[in-house]
């Protein structure tokens, strides 16, 4: 066993990976979501695990497997991003009422702010949805020591029990102290009992009979543990859940009462006796407001409840220690403590860009070249940078390039659509997509974007990168086998740097009828990188250059203009001398080769 | 309110923040004390402009304040700029005298920043600025890439933290063929920063 310090410096997500290892986990499933990827990604790097761990094709699939794993006895995770868990909502209503055998945790990271997602969903409420506890903790130790417990409640009321930390607990760090990790040596064994797991309505409509007795009893332990706390100070109260009651002890005032709401379902009765205690009420919560409508659902007409719905917070974005001095103002807590900040100075935007040499540039140019009137359904991965480039029209959700741009194809006659996709996000739930396009004869252009891995969330292996997420070699699927399976005819393999023949290709999907997809293959950069594998850089010459902007407009963060005007490519050119054959003037070259 | 030391460390996904970032939190572990960090991740780090946030004896929330910062520290002078509002008033900001472009500026047609005036103009902001060549500093000890230890050595000399704590977390958290060359990057940082 290895020698764990008391304590480290630790991510957020490394210390629930942590804590996941001293609560004995057998099973932890999941698909990548910023915030949520390195739960998986820290739990699959450990050497000698007692444990199965598996990226997964999506969450519905991780879910299902990690539910039947806790069926079986185990204590088993599923984690995804809040995003995915609408994935695998389908599971998710209704394990709560088959219950479950061993301990089953599943993480669903918040994102307020929409730092890296399409929404800001509160997965709180999926978890009053559902009816099963959720645990949202305050710090990195808070996270570190609710999942730690997560699996004793899930094994208690045999529920599952939704963490949800938000993108400020993943990705914070702080001293955590830690345990050591746990040896379970438990096997697993399905029993079968058809009452529980089989949904058909006799056995479902007592399952839910089981299901609302289990509520108050919940509720009642989650304050006896300790996870609902009221520190009564004054006749002025701020209660305040998750992330933001770490915002609010910062600054909070020695005479004012100090609620703090770390689990849910909350004792109604408890809550009752605290808002009654309090003339004036001021609820801090980041996105829905899930405690404020229980607390007005509570108070009587002698306390007054500041929040969302009186407009005191806002329902929008992520908060901190200054917007919760700012609350707090606003409600007529407390005077400001903190100083008025100086304006920002003003400075060019630096947006992520995608990276030099990147695959999906050179699509993307392509693509807008050959559809100079195509409409262009994108997809969720780092090709939805293709925004900055003109290439990307739509993005709502995973696997929605495919569909949406069947449905355009539909509405709109004579519509030039050209969906762009990841290869992972096309496993996750594009194929269902493609297959509909085709039988129901959509004309649409379908461009596979496959280099290998899922990168945007931290390059993570899926099944088309021929390695498991513990490095086990697993055959590779053949997306132009598969494609072609779906019953497309037109399927085309090409490498995105040979742009001569990526034109060639998009022409002829143009020209033909029907569903054409095209398969753009080139190893991620930042992986290349990783691996040593180098290519020469390209170089502009000066006295060729027309200073046309030609190479600027391809918008590559390798490619500046010096100060005459003309093309200059900078260290950070990775080769894939896509510009070469842009610029007009036959002014840039390989580094190193004369013409 | 309890008052923490707050550091903010910011530059350009994939310059190395967040190994900066690791250094600080793990000295602060050494030294017994709580610590709070607050990182970027995910696309973001795709080249765009990235922070960290580090506060020395935090306990609660890991976001800085804007206008309380004690300390920034920036791998850019476009970023220095970016987020010198989060700096107090007799705080210092130390920076490394390097500017990328933002590929926006050339996109957009925008005139191209000078990293003279960028850092005239950070100069004149009222803190205390520390400006060198980092990059230069951290050839000298062996590597380009170890500019991020060299600013963590200049900084050394504000931060509430012993440098011998600073030098023992940089050991434990580069990695092991790069230990001599961090070492002598930090040193070399400390005496440009004195």
């Amino acid at each position: 066993m290895e020698n764990t310090p008391v304590k480290q410096y630790l991510l957020g997500n490394d210390a629930v990976a942590h804590a996941c290892r001293e609560a004995g986990i057998d099973f932890a499933a999941g698909y990548p979501g910023t915030p949520s990827s390195e739960v998986i990604d820290t739990l699959r790097a450990v050497q000698e695990r007692p444990y199965y761990v598996e990226w997964s094709v999506n969450e519905k699939v991780a879910f299902e497997q990690a539910l039947a794993a806790s069926w079986c006895g185990l204590r088993s995770l599923v984690t995804m991003k809040h995003v995915g868990l609408n994935v695998a909502a389908d599971p998710l209503m209704t394990s709560s009422y088959t219950g479950t055998k061993g301990g089953f945790v599943i993480l669903s990271a918040d994102d307020p702010f929409a730092h890296s997602s399409q929404n800001e969903q509160d997965s709180r409420m999926y978890a009053k949805f559902a009816q099963i506890p959720c645990l949202d903790p305050s710090s990195v130790q808070e996270a570190h020591d609710f999942v730690k417990a997560a699996w004793e409640i899930s094994e208690k009321f045999r529920l599952p029990v939704l963490f949800r930390p938000t993108t400020r607990i993943c990705h914070s760090k702080g001293d955590v102290e830690l345990g050591e990790p746990a040896a379970s040596g438990r096997k697993g064994a399905f029993g079968k009992n058809p009452k529980q797991y089989v949904v058909v309505p006799a056995h479902t409509r007592l399952l839910h009979v089981e299901l609302t007795k289990k509520q108050s009893e919940v509720a009642k332990y989650l304050v006896s543990a300790g996870y609902n706390s009221a520190e009564i100070r004054g006749k002025k109260a701020v209660i305040a859940g998750g992330i933001s009651a770490s915002y609010a002890a910062e600054i909070m005032p020695g005479d004012i009462s100090f609620i703090k709401i770390g689990a849910y379902p909350i004792d109604r009765e408890w809550l009752r006796d605290v808002v009654s205690k309090h003339t004036e009420i001021l609820v801090i919560e980041e996105l829905m407001p899930v405690i404020e409508e229980m607390v007005l659902s509570v108070a009587d007409k002698n306390t007054a409840v500041h929040g969302k719905l009186d407009g005191t917070v806002p329902h929008e974005g992520e908060f901190s220690t200054a917007s919760t001095a700012s609350f707090m103002e606003k409600a007529g807590f407390m005077k400001n403590p903190l100083p008025k900040a100086g304006a920002p100075a003003e400075v060019p935007v630096r947006p992520p860009i995608l990276c030099p040499g990147c695959l999906h540039r050179s699509v993307f140019y392509a693509m807008r070249k050959v559809f100079k009137d195509g409409i262009f359904p994108s997809d969720i991965g780092c090709y939805t940078l293709g925004l900055q480039l003109g290439a990307v029209d739509t993005t709502i959700c995973m696997g929605a390039s495919v569909t949406v741009g069947s449905g355009i194809a539909h509405a709109v006659e004579g519509a030039e659509v050209v969906s762009t996709i990841g290869d992972s996000t096309f496993l996750h739930t594009g194929i269902n997509g493609l297959i509909n396009a085709v039988y129901n004869g959509a004309n649409q252009t379908l461009i596979i974007l496959d280099n290998r891995i899922t990168a945007m969330t931290g390059h993570q292996p899926n099944p088309n990168t021929g390695c498991t997420a513990t490095g086990v070699p697993s055959p590779k699927i053949s997306l132009e086998e598969l494609v072609k399976a779906c019953g497309v005819s037109f399927v085309e393999t090409v490498d995105p740097y040979d742009l001569t023949h990526l034109l060639s290709v998009l022409k002829d999907a143009k020209e033909k009828k029907g569903v054409k997809v095209i398969i753009a293959k080139q190893p991620c950069v930042i992986m290349n990188k990783r691996l040593g594998i180098k290519r020469s850089r390209y170089l502009a010459d000066a006295s060729r250059c027309t200073k046309c902007g030609a190479c600027i407009r391809y918008g590559c963060p390798a490619i500046e203009s010096d100060a005459d005007g003309c093309a200059k490519i900078t260290a950070a050119c990775t080769g894939c001398g896509v510009c070469a054959d842009i610029c007009p003037a036959g002014a840039i070259r390989k580094a190193g080769v004369k013409e | 309110m309890k008052k923490s030391f707050d550091c903010l460390i910011v530059g350009i996904g994939g310059q190395g923040t967040i190994l900066a970032s690791n250094v600080l939190g793990d000295a602060c572990v050494i030294e017994g004390r709580h610590v709070r960090g607050a990182e970027t991740h995910g696309m973001s780090q795709r080249g765009g402009s990235v922070e960290t946030h580090i506060r020395i004896d935090g306990k609660f929330g890991s976001l800085i304040p804007a206008g309380t910062s004690d300390l920034l520290i920036a791998f850019d002078v476009l970023e220095a700029l970016r987020y010198r509002h989060f700096v107090k008033p007799a705080g210092t900001i130390v920076v490394n005298r390097e500017m990328v472009v933002p590929t926006s500026v050339f996109s957009a047609g925008l005139p191209v920043p000078k990293i003279e005036d960028a850092e005239a103009e950070l100069k004149a902001g009222g803190q205390k600025v520390i400006i060198f060549d980092a990059t230069k500093t951290a050839a000298e000890a062996g590597s380009p890439l170890a500019a991020n230890i060299v600013l963590l050595g200049a900084a050394s000399h504000v931060l509430p933290i012993a440098a011998k704590s600073l030098e023992e977390s940089v050991r434990r958290n580069v990695p092991p063929k790069t230990v001599d060359i961090n070492v002598k990057a930090f040193a070399l940082g400390k005496e440009a920063g004195a």
